[in-house]
């Protein structure tokens, strides 16, 4: 402790108040960022790349000057793919560790288990993954892609290239149901028919017999949505049996990178609509792709949710040095400026005031039969349009909820 | 579509299912229907051999080495494992169960750390065949051979052989057993890598169609542990019927309904055969025929 600091000690002792050397030392106080991702569990291979991200971009941050001046630090725990998990840390880092900020969650299922939690602690979280969308919460800031982002973009490009028939094969969960849902309504709104649909429960790994329905059904191609490492055999069964039909998916390949993990030619045809790969070959891309081997030499790969984070702790710095505060209220008013945007790898991101979701370049990223990535098609700037048409908007009204296609936020 | 296309097809399918059924249970049919030890690792030791199994064709060896080498290395272990955590526990069955839950968290977390989160997979052999509108993986065929080879394995060692006989022997009166000369530690250490081993097997099959993770073994356990728990003691009398049965409810369920309620079928199935069985089918057929 410094001099000056002992004399404000002994200045505020004497006038009976600490708020002067509270003050003083405001300067010196670490930010703190909380950080609940699965480390082990059915979710660790998509998601430990998430908290190195995280810790790439603090160690980055700190090195040159921390955030205001203050140092960020981070306090990470091990939510293990299990939903009570991220409720009980989730209670913790709010109350026992008084974070500033939480990045949180892989699963739909354990952000839908925590999101109470943090609206009831009056906390503030962002969450960094692709997922189903339709969050329209002011305590919540949303960096991953949505489905009016990833299907939009995906399902007529594969209906004009191979047909209009259509079959999911989707997780059962909140995940899968809702998004299958958003793959029926943008399929009928560009003429095409649903050959069939099915929901597997989490972690199952046989397919046989749903192999069997896909080749009765005869779709044109198949909607992967398929979550988890047990699930993920599909691709090794459907090939081994031939099945042969091309794939789409908005969450293969940039989260799990399956065509690393199976031997080709398994996922052979499979298109993904992901806002980040490794194999993105922009100079950002590989600018980041080299910072990230650097520091984590043995990663598997860096994939899309690792991009998500990454970029989420730059604009978070951003917000606490425009709102000169950590308080949640100061930050959701530079949010609603609407111009909280930065160059991320993927090229240049926004966040949306009235949803507090994030713009994104789209890259169609196509396996090859020696599973080499190659982008048919590219779209930039893609809004998260769809809570904001639908009437969520945060920067007047907080409901604190999620809607679907089928279940709109309620008109005024 | 002709009938001899869909006879085919729920044969295929009702083959598959027992396969994994069968494959699944047999290691736990040894060590919980036999022996009576609750292994909660069961699920650790198949992935076990799935890792070995991997490794070694990564490394260079045809497959059906590489399936070798993952079942001994899952025997090995078994052994280490009975020596060292399993002996001192036969009389406390309750305790068993904490301590092989302790050693798959272990082993799951274990393998997370050295290995890494994902092994690189080797690829499907043999390619598709034909048959009709639907094309069909040639290796599910030998998956669902190598469920019966190893059933009938299963029984020749267990019925014909001396250690099949002591073994038996062992578990049911182990003091005579021992009064008899019978190295009853012995029989057990070897009984228990029996069920390692198998499992091993199942794991080291299995391999070449999943995706390898560390947390792999829990994919397999549900399935296991039903099938045994239905089957009852007996290896042979119970496991193979125990698969039919569910095998019929659950692939029947899934081509009619989809893998929800293949599951919700099999589960059901199984609580009605509890019910009506409480020994298990082998405790039926046995009690039928004395």
């Amino acid at each position: 402790m410094t001099r000056s600091g002992l004399r404000g000690l002994r200045a505020a002792a004497l006038t009976g108040t600490l708020v002067f050397a509270s003050g003083a030392y405001a300067a010196e106080n670490p930010i703190k960022l909380g950080v609940l991702e699965d480390q082990s569990g059915d979710f660790a291979a998509a998601t430990i790349g998430k908290v190195h991200a995280i810790q790439l971009a603090a160690e980055e941050i700190n090195k040159s000057g921390g955030i205001m001046g203050r140092p960020l630090e981070l306090v990470t725990y091990d939510t293990q793919s299990d939903n009570t998990r991220y409720q009980e840390f989730m209670r913790r880092v709010l109350q026992r560790d008084k974070v500033d900020v939480v990045f949180a969650g892989f699963s739909s299922a354990s952000r839908e288990a925590y999101r109470p939690i943090v609206d009831q602690f009056n906390g503030f979280a962002f969450y960094n993954n692709q997922y189903e969308g339709g969050v329209c919460d002011g305590h919540m800031v949303v960096t991953g892609a949505v489905p009016e982002q990833q299907f939009s973009t995906l399902i007529p490009y594969m209906m004009q290239t191979y047909g209009k028939k259509v079959y999911t094969l989707a997780a059962d969960y909140n995940f899968g149901q809702i998004s299958a849902e958003w793959v029926r309504k943008i399929v009928k709104e560009n003429g095409g028919e649903m050959a069939g649909e099915e929901f597997i429960p989490l972690g199952v790994s046989q397919f046989s017999q749903s192999i069997q329905n896909i080749q009765k059904a005869k779709p044109d191609f198949v909607v992967t949505l398929l979550v988890g490492t047990a699930q993920a055999s599909y691709y090794e069964q459907a090939a081994s049996a031939n099945v042969n039909l091309p794939m789409a998916s908005s969450v293969n390949v940039g989260q799990g990178y399956e065509h690393k993990r199976f031997k080709p030619p398994s996922l052979k045809d499979m298109y993904v609509t992901t806002n980040y790969i490794e194999e993105i070959d922009t100079p950002k891309s590989k600018e980041f792709y080299a910072k990230f081997k650097a520091k984590f030499p043995s990663e598997p790969y860096v994939n899309q949710e690792a991009e998500n984070s990454y970029l989420a702790v730059y604009l978070y710095k951003q917000m606490v040095e425009r709102a000169k505060s950590t308080n949640r209220d100061e930050i959701r008013k530079v949010i609603a400026t609407g111009d909280v945007c930065m160059d991320a790898p993927e090229g240049k991101v926004c966040i949306d005031p009235k949803s507090q979701h994030m713009s994104h370049t789209i890259y169609l990223a196509k396996v090859g039969a020696d599973h080499s990535i190659s982008f048919p098609k590219i779209w930039e700037d893609i809004k998260p349009y769809w809570l904001g048409e639908a009437g969520c908007d945060l920067t007047k009204k907080d409901p604190m909820a999620q809607y679907t296609p089928s279940n709109p936020p309620p008109k005024p | 579509m002709d009938i001899a296309t869909l006879v085919f097809s729920a044969l295929y399918q009702f083959g598959d299912a027992f396969a994994f059924l069968v494959l699944s249970a047999c290691g736990l049919a040894v060590i919980f229907g036999m022996m009576g030890v609750i292994n909660l690792a069961h699920g650790e030791f198949i992935m076990c051999g799935a890792y070995v199994t991997a490794a070694t064709v990564h490394a260079g060896l045809p497959l059906p080495l590489g399936i070798l080498c993952g079942t001994l290395a899952s025997a090995c272990v078994g052994v280490l494992v009975e020596l060292l955590v399993i002996r001192h526990l036969y009389e406390r069955p309750l305790d068993t169960i904490v301590a092989t839950w302790g050693l798959s968290l272990i082993a799951t977390q274990g393998t997370l750390i050295m290995v890494g989160s994902t092994m690189a997979g080797v690829g499907t052999p043999f390619g598709s065949f034909q048959v009709g509108a639907y094309s069909y993986s040639i290796y599910r065929i030998v998956l669902f051979v190598a469920a019966l080879a190893v059933l009938g394995a299963l029984y020749a060692l267990f019925n014909w052989t001396r250690f099949g006989v002591l073994a038996r022997a062992t578990i049911q009166v182990p003091h005579m057993a021992a009064a008899l000369g019978v190295d009853t530690r012995l029989i057990y250490s070897l009984t228990f890598a029996c069920g390692a081993g198998l499992a091993g097997l199942a794991g080291g099959l299995y391999a070449p169609t999943m995706t390898l993770v560390p947390t792999m073994g829990a994919t397999f356990i549900m399935e296991a542990f039903v099938t045994v728990v239905i089957g009852g003691a007996d290896v042979f009398l119970g496991t193979a019927p125990a698969g039919g049965i569910l095998a019929i409810v659950k692939s029947g369920m899934t081509s009619w309904q989809g893998q929800l309620f293949g599951q919700i079928g099999l589960l059901i199935a199984v609580i009605i055969v509890v019910r009506v069985l409480p020994k298990g089918i082998s405790g039926f057929v046995l009690r039928e025929r004395t």
